[in-house]
């Protein structure tokens, strides 16, 4: 039980952890029990969703790193997202690599060309960094529409599934285990890059960047670093993407998905770790829904107007989130557990 | 030669002129009241079709679809201004960013549930035929176009210059503390600026329904928007017009003397450009936020 006036630590130990009350120990028990379960239990449907919502937690924490914890905002992340995919995928049909190298290859090489075009980030803020980050993720995506000769221009790539060590990943159920590993080391890499200096540093210069330089914080290097970390997650996601999908193609990294990853981080909560991974799961979930509840209303307006539907609850989530919760479900989650916590006391 | 470089120049200038009529809606809106409007495209398809409506649907002389067209964009404008950017006022530029961002998404649905995917065909309403001109052939609704610009965009300076409204707008846009304690009423300043963008919006919507036809993708003129408003300046009417007849014309040049699609892209490369060396633009006031 915790004490309502807050959490004491008497060694360095218990300073150390993450997860400093038992409720909260117990609420990640109950979280890791239902994602182990999960798989067995749920419809082929919703495993391809929990498959998309674990690839998508990836990309919003890594656009929450950089837009939500250092302020820098940027519209590029679907650029990023195809700069992973097609490296990935090149680099396994063109040169043959084993897949596990090649993802790692999609990491190094997104978070090179997000930290190039983080560059611009040096000079510009707001809005002038918007529009700097929209130009590349246009840019990104014409350089893969018309260099032919390495990504097929207009077409698609096709990979095939990766075969690691003997095990042949090649259904949904295998893959789910795939992206929840990669999803988990992924948050804790996020979680824990605010408990060091790096992180502390993107913090002090989404808060105040000059405070921040006057304090010993390079902003050159941090900048360009938020950029590559970043990208480098957005790099994972796309490469698991490809090569869970196994196809490549530009349609699927269009300004649209830049937008649907920011929106992510905002209905989810910026600055927040656990605000990314529920901001995916609802972004991705709540079109899920409306899907399956257009093929059960056959004949409906739902079912007639679905994309027009979706795209209209996709903005109007966005706006409602914005004017009514800024900080998002994260906030929301919080606000729910002080609550319960000190029921039936107010405060 | 010749008669292509004139080609493509009035096809340029053409494309320019709704570029610039976009852009002027996003500087209306970004100078008085600092909101970056994503949405502008989409202004811009609710003026297309409003129009289309008007005068294909009901069957309303040209006219009466314009006052129809903007009397719908106005109101839209003014409704978005209330309920949607008067709560964010004080809030960081990506949560204003995201918000015409979501804006963006709903006006795109509500306009695919109005009247679908396919494309609309629109009534001529500028008149139509062909002049030649040193050799080229030249569309006349193409100069008429221009032409429609060049007043539009004129008679808005002369507001902005001789105006009570226009000099109260630019009040507002220099020092909104010092607006406000010389009686200038912000709230309705901001109003003000949305209604404009929305009857220019209109206008560029005419334009694009003649130019390039009614249907989903004219909202893909708000993206050309952003290299037209950063080349000019962001806050500058004057640099929407050159920004928007610059960039009509390198889009046509490098798409009759280059190709390879590059034409696609070169507004972008020449907006990262002018974000590197000279980011407030041609005419914009010298006022950036920089590190």
């Amino acid at each position: 039980m915790t004490p309502a006036t807050g959490v004491f630590h008497r060694t360095y130990g218990s300073e150390l952890r993450l997860r400093t009350t038992t409720a909260a120990q117990v609420r990640l028990v109950l979280a890791v029990v239902a994602l182990v379960v999960a798989p067995f239990v749920i419809t082929p449907y919703w495993m391809t969703v929990a498959i998309q919502v674990g690839i998508a937690a990836i990309g919003a924490l890594g656009l929450n790193i950089l837009t939500g914890f250092t302020g820098q905002i940027s519209l590029g992340h679907g650029g990023f997202l195809a700069v992973g995919a097609y490296t990935s995928a090149l680099l396994v049909t063109r040169l043959g690599l084993p897949t596990g190298v090649t993802v790692l290859a999609a990491i190094v090489v997104t978070a090179a060309v997000g930290a190039l075009f983080g560059l611009p980030a040096l000079r510009l803020k707001g809005l002038y960094l918007a529009i700097a980050t929209l130009a590349a993720q246009q840019i990104i995506l014409w350089v893969v529409r018309n260099t032919t000769w390495l990504t097929g221009g207009t077409g698609s790539v096709f990979v095939d599934y990766p075969t690691i060590a003997g095990f042949r990943f090649d259904n949904d159920f295998r893959w789910y285990w795939v992206v929840l590993a990669c999803a988990a080391v992924a948050t804790m890499v996020a979680r824990n890059l605010f408990r060091v200096g790096i992180g502390r540093a993107f913090m002090a210069i989404r808060d105040q960047d000059i405070a921040a330089e006057a304090i010993g914080v390079n902003l050159t290097r941090y900048k360009v670093l938020a950029f590559a970390v970043s990208s480098g997650f957005a790099g994972l996601a796309g490469a698991l993407t490809a090569h869970w999908t196994q196809i490549v193609t530009w349609e699927r990294f269009t300004l649209s998905v830049s937008i649907l990853y920011l929106a992510m981080i905002i209905v989810g909560g910026l600055s927040s770790i656990v605000g990314s991974l529920m901001g995916a799961a609802f972004m991705i979930i709540v079109p899920a829904l409306l899907t399956q509840g257009a093929q059960s209303l056959e004949g409906s307006f739902l079912s007639r107007q679905l994309p027009a539907v979706e795209l209209f609850v996709f903005g109007l989530v966005i706006v409602l989130f914005l004017i009514f919760e800024p900080r998002g479900l994260a906030r929301m989650w919080q606000r729910t557990k002080d609550y319960l916590r000190l029921w039936p006391f107010r405060y | 030669m010749v008669s292509q470089f004139v080609q493509l120049s009035v096809i340029g200038l053409a494309n320019g002129a709704i570029f610039a009529l976009a852009a002027l809606g996003f500087a209306l809106i970004y100078k008085s009241t600092g909101v970056i409007n994503f949405a502008q495209g989409d202004f811009l398809s609710v003026g297309a079709y409003a129009l289309y409506a008007g005068v294909a649907t009901f069957g309303l002389h040209w006219s009466l679809g314009m006052l129809l067209a903007i009397a719908v964009a106005v109101v839209l404008a003014l409704l978005v201004e209330r309920l949607l950017l008067r709560p964010m006022i004080g809030e960081s530029s990506i949560a204003v960013i995201m918000v015409t961002i979501g804006l963006s998404s709903m006006l795109q649905a509500v306009l695919l549930m109005l009247f679908g995917n396919a494309p609309r065909r629109m009534p001529r309403i500028l008149p139509g035929g062909s002049i030649d001109l040193l050799g080229a052939t030249i569309p006349v609704n193409r100069l008429v176009a221009i032409a429609i610009a060049a007043v539009v965009l004129g008679l808005f300076t002369v507001f902005f210059q001789r105006s009570r409204w226009g000099v109260a707008m630019r009040a507002v846009a220099d020092d909104q503390p010092a607006a406000l304690t010389m009686g200038i009423s912000v709230p309705r300043v901001f109003a003000m600026a949305w209604a404009l963008a929305g009857v220019s919006a209109v206008v560029g919507g005419l334009l694009v329904a003649e130019l390039v036809g009614v249907s989903g993708t004219v909202a893909e003129f708000g993206l050309i928007v952003f290299p037209v408003v950063i080349l000019g300046g962001l806050d500058s009417i004057k640099g929407t017009m050159v920004g928007g007849a610059v960039i009509g014309l390198l889009v046509q040049y490098t798409a009759g003397y280059v190709g390879g699609g590059l034409q696609q892209v070169i507004p972008f490369v020449v907006l990262v450009l002018i974000l590197l060396v000279r980011p407030y633009g041609l005419f914009g006031e010298v006022r950036i936020e920089r590190v």
